[in-house]
């Protein structure tokens, strides 16, 4: 199965950038700049409310229309658009995540005389990405579904070969998708493992 | 002697490698007032628990008011009691929780009311006259239409017992009632206890750290060490005038 | 902004807002579909019986964690080809029953929390009142296991209406499928796409400010401090 590499590079190309955005955009919500903070707001909120597949074909289809850009290829297309989807809900985790710690260490590492950066960088922000990896690791999952949206703007993912095959010999196309589940799954499964396994880190070490 | 109403022979416990109850005998007539003492771990909850059925006894019988609790007959053979066996029996037996479990959801009247109604098929009208009768005896016939978040602990702990009374059980278990409240909230509900006590014709099982109490309320006391009764007796053979090392370092720690 | 037009915009708009109807009807139709279906994936969990709730737990994970995309083209390609049970079905019903099924996994991991949200203790009192099992369930146990779950399957329909538009694949005739048949006509993506995203921005962007609310209300309502001196566990 030749669809098995673009299927993975894509979902490492949209995790990179989605974990990228998701701290960026976090951060600058808790940001004192108020400008930074609209802006962010405005990212997070406009790639929530709408769905990744529209998302897709807008980056992929309406982009090069009002810009006249091309965004490189379509390998680009789909990564940006989900890792900028994904990166929008993860922003939420990190944001969450830091005011949950910062709620109830900011007094005691106040107390120990700590700067604002130091309390952030030594106490905080350690805790809050325990806290962060379970969700974290779901969102991976997610993001090896979303993948399968990639073979809608012409890549070669693994879907797309199933689609070939079954448009070529329509009485297999039940072979053909279960297969291509189970190559999706035999995907997620350590996805699956990594994630519990973060569960039982994070349950350690956060105060809570 | 009457019969006696509650009856454990040679009853373990183990919580899967752990024995945590190593043969407990123990006799409970009708009206009587047992309480049970002890170090904590020892096994207090655990024996209260079987008898609610919330937990099943690895080996032992434990009878109740003449029927077998957890086993039962089934073409001559013995065999583990079912729901509907254990719902027979279960009607005999009430019990106050530590954290009184009151049901967060319905008024204080409903959760008295609710189980009448719908166990033992009363009339609406009577279960409900039944239950603001009994709310005013632990003195709480002004707060019908709270809720339970609205109560303080001391409150909660009353409506439990009402909500436990008003099923009129043959025996009432009482777990620790006091000990999740706040010290000044103590005395209110004691006082509820031993007024229920005075009217008599119920038996009860107290597991209690309150030894000034137990000495006032309870004909006899147990006190459990290890997973066995290791001293019982009337409560001032117990609390006042045992020779027991182990008893005697216990009631030391309860006493300023 | 230089190919941006006002016009095509413009006429564009009605042509895609006609999809709004099967999108709204389906996302209806599908979540309705997840909330019964959730139930069964969570009796069916509650089975005590060890080989039953290992497979239960695995086939669930299986629909939850492969691409509801691929899920919905089997059903939709691939079921009519199945022996002996296969049948051929419209878009609508496959998107129903693929988009369905994903998410009634979701939707019984929703009630099962909230079903293990209910205190130990609250289990424990109704047996000590000999409540039958039906009694317990209907009248202590579900009353307080389903109102936390509220915002969460209230969030669930909002990301069920974001997942609709996959239909649009296999041809139901919703706003993206409607945006991208214009765009294919006109050879022109970028407003109608626009208008798809202007269209579900202003649909799940309000809800999603309701559920919000809604969620802060039932928190306040539910009483914490009950909720943190029973689950300190019934043993001392
Ligand atoms: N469900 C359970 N599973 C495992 N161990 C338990 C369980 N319930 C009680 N135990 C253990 O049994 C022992 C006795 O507990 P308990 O009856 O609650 O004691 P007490 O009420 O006297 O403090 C303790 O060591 C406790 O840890
Ligand atoms: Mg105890």
């Amino acid at each position: 199965m030749k669809g098995l590499t673009i299927t993975i590079t894509v979902l490492l190309g949209s995790a990179f950038f989605g974990y990228l955005f998701a701290f960026i955009a976090g951060l600058c919500r808790l940001s004192s700049n108020i400008f930074l903070r609209k802006f962010t707001g405005f990212y997070v909120e406009v790639f929530r409310g709408t769905s990744l597949i529209v998302q897709l074909f807008w980056l992929y289809y309406a982009i090069p229309m009002l810009f006249g850009i091309e965004l490189g290829s379509n390998w680009w297309a789909g990564v940006i658009a989900i890792a900028l989807n994904y990166g929008a809900y993860m922003s939420e985790i990190v944001r969450g995540s830091i005011l949950a710690v910062a709620k109830g260490q900011t007094e005691a590492a106040t107390a120990l005389n700590m700067s604002r950066f130091q309390r952030m960088r030594l106490v905080i922000f350690p805790q809050a990405v325990r806290m962060m990896l379970p969700e974290f690791g779901n969102y991976l999952i997610q993001m090896l579904k979303a993948t399968s949206l990639v073979s809608l703007i012409g890549m070669t993912d693994i879907l797309y070969y199933g689609d070939i095959i079954r448009s070529s010999n329509l009485s297999q196309a039940p072979t053909v998708y279960i297969l291509v589940l189970f190559f999706y799954f035999i995907l997620a499964l350590p996805l699956i493992f990594l994630t519990r396994k973060l569960e039982g880190i994070s349950k350690k070490g956060v105060a809570n | 002697m009457t019969e006696p109403i509650v009856t454990f022979n040679d009853v373990h416990k183990s919580f899967g490698d752990v024995k945590v109850l190593k043969g407990i005998d123990l006799d409970i007539r009708p009206a009587e007032k047992v309480a049970i003492i002890g170090p904590s771990g020892s096994g207090k909850t655990t024996i209260i628990r079987m008898l609610m059925t919330l937990e099943q006894p690895t080996s032992g019988d434990i009878i109740v008011d003449g029927t077998n609790l957890w086993k039962m007959d089934k073409k001559g053979k013995q065999v583990t009691a079912n729901e509907k066996h254990l719902r027979a029996v279960r009607g005999d037996i009430g019990m106050v929780f530590q954290h009184f479990n009151l049901f967060p959801h319905m008024t204080i009247l409903e959760n008295c009311m609710t189980a009448p109604i719908h166990v033992k098929q009363e009339s609406k009208s009577s279960a409900k006259d039944r239950s603001i009768e009994m709310l005013k005896k632990v003195g709480l016939g002004d707060k019908l239409d709270n809720y339970p978040s609205q109560l303080s602990g001391g409150q909660k702990q009353r409506v439990a017992m009402a909500r436990a009374l008003v099923m009129r059980p043959k025996v009432m278990l009482f777990d620790e009632v006091t000990s999740a409240l706040d010290p000044e909230l103590v005395g209110e509900v004691l006082e509820v206890i031993r007024d229920i006590a005075k009217d008599g014709e119920m038996a009860m099982i107290l597991v209690t750290h309150e030894m000034d109490f137990a000495l006032d309320v309870a004909d006899k006391v147990l006190f459990l060490d290890e997973g066995v009764i290791a001293e019982q007796g009337t409560a001032s053979e117990v609390i006042e005038h045992s020779k027991n090392d182990r008893l005697q370092s216990f009631l030391h720690r309860f006493r300023n | 902004m230089s190919n941006w037009s006002w016009e095509v915009f413009a006429e564009a708009f009605p042509i895609v807002l006609e999809g709004l109807g099967i999108t709204l009807g389906l996302t209806i139709a599908c979540y309705l579909f997840a909330l019964i279906f959730g139930f069964f994936w969570t009796f069916l969990r509650r089975i005590p019986f060890k080989p039953i709730n290992w497979i239960v737990t695995w086939v669930m994970e299986f629909i939850r964690s492969t691409p509801p995309l691929v899920q919905l083209f089997f059903i939709y390609y691939a079921w009519p080809m199945v022996p002996v049970v296969g049948v051929t079905l419209d878009p609508f019903t496959s998107a129903i029953l693929g988009l369905g099924i994903h998410f009634s996994t979701y939707i019984g991991e929703v009630y099962r929390s909230g079903i293990d949200g209910v205190d130990k203790g609250q289990w424990e009192a109704a047996k000590s009142l000999n409540f039958s099992t039906k009694q317990k369930w209907t009248k202590i146990i579900l009353p307080q296991a389903i109102p936390p779950t509220i915002p969460m399957l209230g969030n669930y329909l909002i990301i069920m209406f974001k997942e609709v538009p996959l239909a649009s694949t296999i041809g139901v005739a919703g706003i993206l499928h409607m945006a991208n048949s214009y765009g294919a006509q006109y050879w022109t993506y970028l407003e109608p796409l626009t208008i798809v995203a202007i269209l579900f921005l202003i649909m799940s962007y309000p809800s999603a400010i309701l559920i919000n609310k809604l969620e802060k209300k039932m928190n306040r309502r539910f009483d914490k401090k009950e909720a943190l001196n029973s689950s300190k566990g019934a043993t001392a």
